[in-house]
């Protein structure tokens, strides 16, 4: 299929693949036998794909964790799960759009799923506030993981945003306290927790749902500290050096596995989950399915302990003296 | 987030105060009040401003000085670790040095135990003038240990915090996690039910704000102190929202339901000697 948004560096594949669709339905229509140069026209998108697709530097993985045109919470939580009530409200102030919630049936068993919200399009991205939370959502957040762990279900986190909303709301009602909050919280529920970084891990306000017994990552989502840009502002003062960014702040899937901050990456369709989307849902759920097996059949308390020390460990230091 | 640009802006903003403040001679104008002070003055008044209360900025050294009794931590538990480059981040090690060699400790920490009113307490001080007061590996291990040790010895626990950089860029996702780290250390001490201090100085921002400085049982800030989550300028450039004044400052969060109280430097002290016995014995 080929695709509408393509990105900077797959154009001359996506130009390819059109050419193909082209011919076929013109074959189609005319009757005329064009397979030949089809063919051919197939086997070089092939090259193509295999050429860019396999070597993907950091940054465009960063845009392929950033494309609209990625499966995003609503598409997992309809992909994954049997059926899904959505649950809405902080039960003080705003249901924030941005963060998405509700019990689920996951292989016949209720769990309770969370997730920020993107859009695919201006429209959408308006009215999910660009997948950007409120402090409201934190909140509303940590409310739906103690209603799981009041009755018991575990808690399936689906992380994809930017951070959390940079503005005055924000900082008025306390969207740093709203995090912090739930890490801590989070640290100690008595269910069991999966966390799916499913596109952009944007730091703290990623991080503000990220805490769990497993952490999975989607091979082409990209979590991090600070935006390449950001970054490269800082570095740099230019937010056009991002690419280079992207490669020192190691925010890559395996890069992050090596540093022991994920456990496991779930593979991608080729080019991104953008490309196939039903594979990698169901590519998801599976791994869904095999965490919640094993973790529901694990001791809570033994858990707990696992859960501790799995944030507890991480860190990089050396003795002073040495 | 974007709240890394924020250490930019504050050590733009500080460093430039510094010229002012700190000359080698006698007098300083007060940013607070441009009124002209003397430095005997402002040191007798804890390094605030005798006429406006302006509160200037402290290293950690100083603020354990103010704190602890006598002076003096009894054991300081930071300082036998430095940070690694995990990242190989450029320039991080150099930055570290140089920290180093400003503050003359291993990282943007201070901390041990000591007594407060009599009253044994785990104490930890972020220091603003290493890294901006970034909280890296480093940090988020000693605060994790301190926590775990107030747990043993059933102590109570104060972080003053003066971390404007908020989660060390130089570290990428590492020093984010010391985020979760911490949180998870104080939700023990919490179940332990043991009291939990937070003292928010100037500035305090970003990963740090979004842990442990806003998890205090109690949370106290010195006047006028910035603490937030994302800077002012990110907020401004990314979503151009016109800010009121005073936003973000110390009065604003009170006002905005985020602090207990405003304590001033020279009753800082006496109001945490006054809460500690309330933690278990």
């Amino acid at each position: 299929m080929a695709q509408e948004n393509g990105l900077e560096f797959e154009k001359a594949i996506i130009e390819l693949e059109k050419k193909i669709e082209e011919l076929r339905s013109f074959t189609d229509d005319q009757s005329l036998n064009l397979e030949d140069e089809i063919k051919q026209l197939e086997e070089r998108a092939e090259k193509l794909r295999d050429e860019v697709y396999t070597n993907l530097t950091p940054w465009q993985i960063v845009q392929i964790s950033r494309h609209p045109q990625r499966p995003h919470t609503l598409d997992y939580i309809k992909g994954c799960f049997e059926d899904f009530i959505e649950m809405h409200g902080d039960r003080a102030f705003i249901d924030d759009r941005a963060m998405i919630g509700g019990v689920a049936w996951l292989e016949k068993k209720p769990v309770m799923v969370i997730g920020t919200q993107k859009g695919s399009d201006t429209k959408e991205n308006l009215y999910y506030n660009f997948g950007l939370p409120l402090p409201e959502g934190y909140r509303k957040a940590r409310r739906l993981m103690k209603f799981a762990e009041k009755f018991g279900m575990p808690i399936i986190t689906l992380v994809d945003t930017a951070g959390a909303f940079p503005g005055l709301e924000g900082e008025e009602r306390g969207v740093a306290e709203a995090i912090a909050r739930n890490l801590s919280e989070m640290s100690t529920l008595r269910v069991p927790i999966v966390v799916v970084i499913i596109g952009e891990g944007g730091s703290g306000g990623a991080l503000g749902i990220g805490v769990g017994d497993r952490v999975l990552m989607l091979n082409h989502a990209a979590y991090t500290v600070i935006t390449p840009e950001g970054c490269a502002a800082i570095l740099w003062k230019d937010r056009a050096q991002a690419p280079r960014a992207s490669e020192i702040l190691k925010l890559t899937a395996p890069d992050l596995k090596k540093m022991g901050i994920i456990d496991e990456i779930v593979p991608e369709p080729r080019g991104g989950s953008h490309r196939d989307p039903g594979a990698v849902i169901q590519s998801v759920k599976k791994h869904l399915v095999k965490e919640l097996g094993r973790l529901t059949s694990a001791n809570i308390d033994q858990l707990l302990e696992e859960r501790y020390n799995k944030f507890r460990r991480i860190g990089f230091f050396v003795p002073a003296d040495g | 987030m974007d709240w890394f640009k924020k250490p930019k802006y504050t050590t733009v903003r500080v460093s430039a105060k510094k010229k002012t403040d700190i000359p080698d001679n006698l007098v300083t104008r007060c940013p607070g009040c441009s009124e002209i002070v003397f430095n005997k003055e402002i040191e007798k008044a804890l390094r605030t401003c005798p006429k406006c209360n302006h509160h200037f900025n402290i290293p950690a050294r100083e603020r354990i000085q103010l704190l602890a009794d006598n002076g003096v931590l009894l054991e300081e538990t930071t300082g036998r670790i430095k940070a690694a480059n995990p990242l190989e981040f450029p320039d991080y090690t150099e930055k570290i040095e140089k920290g180093s060699k400003k503050t003359g400790l291993q990282d943007a920490i201070q901390a041990g135990i000591c007594t407060i009113g009599g009253k044994r307490t785990a104490l930890a001080v972020t220091d603003f003038d290493f890294m901006g007061g970034s909280m890296g590996s480093v940090i988020g291990e000693e605060i994790a240990r301190l926590i775990e040790r107030a747990i043993k010895e059933r102590l109570p626990v104060v972080i003053v915090s003066a971390s404007g950089g908020g989660a060390r860029m130089q570290e990428g996702i590492v020093s984010l996690m010391q985020m979760a780290k911490t949180s998870a250390a104080l939700a023990r001490l919490a179940a332990a039910k043991l009291l939990y201090i937070s003292v928010l100085t100037n500035p305090t921002g970003g990963g740090v704000t979004a842990s442990f400085a806003m998890l205090g049982d109690i949370i106290m800030a010195e006047p006028n102190a910035l603490i937030m989550f994302a800077g002012p300028r990110v907020i401004e450039q990314t979503i151009r929202q016109h800010l009121p004044k005073r936003f973000q400052r110390a009065e604003f969060l009170l006002e905005h339901g985020m602090l207990d109280m405003i304590v001033k430097r020279q009753e800082l002290k006496h109001t945490i000697a006054r809460l500690l016995p309330i933690s278990c014995p």
